[in-house]
């Protein structure tokens, strides 16, 4: 990705400029946040890690995990990686309308993830786990929270990147700002790779 | 001729001209801003000196909050049973006190000092991201106003500044306290990261040509490894404040004891960003000094690139250390030993620099003026307590010490011998930069040496107390068992509590010189290069053009401007000075740049850092209020993104008579 970024960094002629890295300034300012992201996410996973067990009251972890369901939304949110990259390639070919298709596709990928969270969250709820049951349920709950909330405001990136797109109001380099929502996104799912493993396939 | 050429749309639309241009209306819902010298203009404002400078003011205003914070609790502590105030009083006293001096003082005052100098340092004409420079200040402001609004609303904060849980619950803290203090540092919270990103950009990415990174000035370097751990160290607070206020305000359980919770969790989370913290409060004042040092020692630094790369290793082996702090909590023996290790190890990078610096003047042609009084006082200081930090490191020495005064003299000589001295030595370095005018000297030493002897006076003592036994955090002590002889602590207290008026009239009198310099018709205005400086940010007028430059310099050397000032005779080594700062500065602007695109003024920064002490407010009070914060969020982030960062090029450049036009040289950067 970033090879890919320094031979396509300068090719607009509006709003490119040479730095020192060679790096633009909003490519580079977005790996440092995506850098630090890690480190929010870090905190919250140890977290979990050191809570998952400490089940005073409520159900355990085992027994309300469906794991073929969280595999299929699991699926469906890698998928998406795969409609971006898509789009990120449509960009740079600035071909804006099927740039607008594959991005409309991945936030749609996207929500039904999100729609598969909220119905997990409901079904673990009716199942006695709620967010101040136990250790394991407030933690649970504010890991796999926070990831969702990254993933929605990825969806609404997404979205107002195609309402910007078509009707051309994208101030400064297009292909870009596609690239930029796609560095987020893909960090994202990078994240539910390893949340998923550790909370859901890695038995307590 | 005139080389900027922006929007100047009030002029043309008030005065009917025809010659005016209109700002970009086609994206904004606002009409931008346009170029003002009103107090507007300080709101709209994205100019990295401006910003630098509200930095410096607003944090200087905390500094005397936290300040006065302090000598209450000095009153309190000057005699046995004090009645200053009360047990509850003093804990808000405290807690409000060491929040506001790291958060809303040393903090924002080392980020006044990067904003102001950073793009002057590296040749650019302003940071990275203008509008993201401008939310970080009003962010650092609306929160830390924020903070202290909790005094009026039924008590501030009052678990001290580390707010160890299971004590921060509700059940031992029930007024709103600390839910203000948890949501007011994560919107300072984002004040740091965003300008951490900010500044990391523009460090890596706007340097001027020929500026490599072992050419910048050591200043920026010692800034970039703040950077580094702000951008790191800010998302682990970030998830022990989110994990705070589940806990107290939607009843989650992770430090509710009861449930199994592990206390612990919340020492590690906060100390993993506390320990780095401790290095982002000292770097910048280091890298404050070591610029001063070799300027008053007429002797480059010694060993640059030791210090440069020492700076960096103390940023690396920060992130070892941090359970030297819990030490006394049973973290078991491997742990203790690892870490005791590791607090040892990052001694040796710290105490690299002050060879250096020693080295920096020995042998070098002294100049005693103010900034190197406090620079040297830094050296001397931190010294001391650095000395008494290795005892901390020391396992079984530490678990004697933990929380007893003995901890307070030792971070007290750190930060406020190191830290704040470093920070008082850039005031007076950098105010004929900033302000055309210099501090005057002679007030200037009336204020350095009162605040070296208070400093020494109010925390010296403080060794002995804490060795004595008198514990942190106690709001009375009593004549039964203050000891005998030279060992009491009833004479100690009373000497650290006078001490702490001296500081006070120390700080005083720095104000009265600022009010003496700018109101007396006799401060003159100071030459263009008063101390004979070596980096980039003398090689422009002071104060510098809203673009910095005229032309952007090329860089050769590592202090480029001592090297535009002075040549050495190659065969006698003799230094000679072959040009004065004002020919230096009239070369360089004899073909200055033409169409420097500035970037536009917004409105957008300060909407958006005002929704987020209201989503604070309405998580504390009110779901209506959460919901308009959140709306506003929304609304100007997307107000935001569709503004672009420069005005259209239409409206920079009008076509002039004359003008071949079409080659437009875009310096300026956009965000």
């Amino acid at each position: 990705m970033a090879d890919t970024a320094i031979a396509h960094g300068h090719d607009s002629g509006h709003g490119a400029h040479v730095t020192s890295t060679g790096l633009s300034n909003n490519k580079l300012a977005m790996w440092m946040f995506l850098g630090s992201e890690c480190l929010l996410f870090g905190g919250l996973i140890s977290t979990y890690m050191l809570y998952k067990g400490r089940v005073n009251s409520g159900p355990q972890p085992d027994q309300i995990f469906d794991i073929p369901f969280t595999s299929v939304s699991s699926f469906v949110l890698l998928m998406s990686s795969l409609t971006m990259v898509l789009a990120v390639s449509a960009a740079q070919r600035k071909d804006d309308r099927n740039t607008n298709l594959w991005l409309t596709i991945t936030a749609l990928l996207g929500a039904t993830f999100v729609g598969g969270q909220v119905y997990e969250f409901t079904a673990f709820y009716r199942e006695g786990l709620g967010f101040t049951t136990s250790l394991f349920g407030s933690s649970f709950y504010t890991l796999t929270g926070f990831h969702g909330v990254h993933v929605s405001v990825g969806i609404i990136m997404l979205m107002a990147l195609v309402g910007m797109i078509s009707r051309n109001r994208i101030p400064g380099n297009k292909a870009e700002s596609v690239e930029l929502v796609g560095l987020y996104w893909h960090f994202v799912d990078i994240v539910w790779i390893v949340i998923f493993t550790l909370v859901y396939l890695i038995p307590s | 001729m005139a080389i900027i050429e922006r929007p100047s749309s009030e002029v043309a639309i008030a005065g009917g001209s025809t010659v005016g241009v209109k700002p970009s209306e086609a994206l904004g819902v606002f009409k931008r801003p346009a170029a003002s010298t009103s107090w507007r203009d300080w709101i709209v404002t994205v100019d990295h000196k401006k910003l630098g400078i509200m930095y410096g003011v607003a944090a200087f205003f905390f500094f005397i909050v936290g300040g006065l914070e302090a000598v209450l609790i000095r009153m309190q502590l000057i005699a046995p049973n004090g009645k200053v105030l009360n047990a509850d009083q003093y804990n808000q006293m405290f807690t409000m006190h060491a929040t506001t001096m790291v958060f809303l003082f040393v903090m924002p005052m080392a980020a006044a000092f990067a904003n102001y100098f950073v793009p002057l340092q590296i040749g650019a004409r302003d940071v990275a991201f203008p509008r993201i420079n401008a939310f970080g200040f009003w962010c650092f402001l609306f929160g830390g106003i924020f903070l202290n609004t909790a005094w009026f609303l039924g008590g501030a904060a009052d678990g001290g500044w580390f707010m160890y849980a299971p004590n921060s619950s509700t059940l031992f803290s029930p007024s709103h306290g600390i839910d203000f203090w948890s949501m007011g540092l994560q919107i300072t919270g984002i004040a740091s990261l965003t300008g951490a990103i900010n500044l990391i950009v523009t460090i890596l990415n706007m340097r001027a040509p020929g500026m490599k990174m072992m050419r910048m000035p050591i200043f920026t370097w010692m800034v970039l490894v703040v950077q580094f751990l702000l951008l790191f160290a800010i998302p682990v607070i970030t998830v022990a404040l989110f994990l705070l206020t589940f806990q107290r305000s939607f009843d989650a359980t992770f430090f509710d004891v009861a449930s199994g919770a592990d206390p612990l969790l919340w020492q590690h989370l906060f100390w993993i960003f506390g320990h780095p913290e401790v290095y982002i409060l000292i770097l910048p004042s280091f890298g404050i000094v070591s610029e001063i040092l070799p300027v008053f020692s007429k002797k480059p630094l010694f060993g640059y690139p030791i210090v440069a790369m020492s700076g960096a290793a103390i940023g690396f082996v920060g992130w070892g250390v941090w359970a030297h702090h819990m030490f006394a909590s049973g973290l078991g023996p491997v742990s203790v030993t690892v870490f005791s290790m590791a607090t040892m190890a990052i001694a040796v990078p710290t105490g690299v620099k002050i060879v250096n610096w020693v080295m920096t003047m020995w042998g070098g042609k002294l100049q005693f003026t103010v900034p190197m009084l406090f620079s040297i006082a830094l050296v001397v200081q931190f010294t001391i307590g650095g000395l008494s930090g290795v005892t901390h490191a020391v396992a079984p020495s530490d678990t004697q010490q933990t929380d007893t005064y003995y901890i307070v003299a030792h971070f007290h000589y750190v930060l406020f011998g190191g830290a704040i001295f470093g920070l008082f030595a850039g005031f007076y370095y950098w105010w004929p930069k900033m302000f055309r005018k210099q501090l005057s000297e002679s007030l200037g030493r009336w204020n350095f040496w009162l605040m070296v002897v208070g400093m020494n006076m109010t925390f010296g003592p403080m060794h002995m107390l804490g060795l004595q036994g008198q514990p942190r955090r106690m709001s009375v002590w009593t004549e039964a068992r203050a000891g005998e002889g030279f060992f009491n602590l009833g004479f100690w207290n009373r000497i650290s509590s006078i001490g702490s008026l001296v500081l006070s009239l120390g700080v005083l009198l720095f104000i009265i010189n600022v009010v003496y310099t700018h109101k007396s018709k006799k401060v003159a205005i100071a030459p263009l290069d008063p101390w004979d400086g070596r980096t980039l940010e003398w090689m422009t007028d002071s104060p510098p053009k809203e673009h910095n430059f005229d032309t952007i310099p090329t860089i050769n050397n590592l202090d480029e401007f001592f090297h535009r000032k002075y040549a050495q005779d190659a065969t006698t080594h003799e230094i000679t000075q072959v040009a004065t700062a004002e020919e230096v500065l009239a070369e360089m602007n004899a073909h200055p740049d033409e169409h420097i695109h500035m970037p536009s003024r917004s409105y957008w920064p300060i909407l958006l850092a005002l929704a987020l002490p209201i989503i604070g407010y309405g998580l504390i009070y009110n779901r209506v209020i959460l919901a308009v914060g959140v709306a506003m969020v929304v609304a100007t982030m997307f107000g935001w993104a569709m503004e672009p960062s420069t005005a259209a090029d239409d409206d920079f450049d009008p076509p002039a008579p004359g003008d071949g036009g079409g080659h437009t040289k875009e310096l300026a950067p956009l965000g």
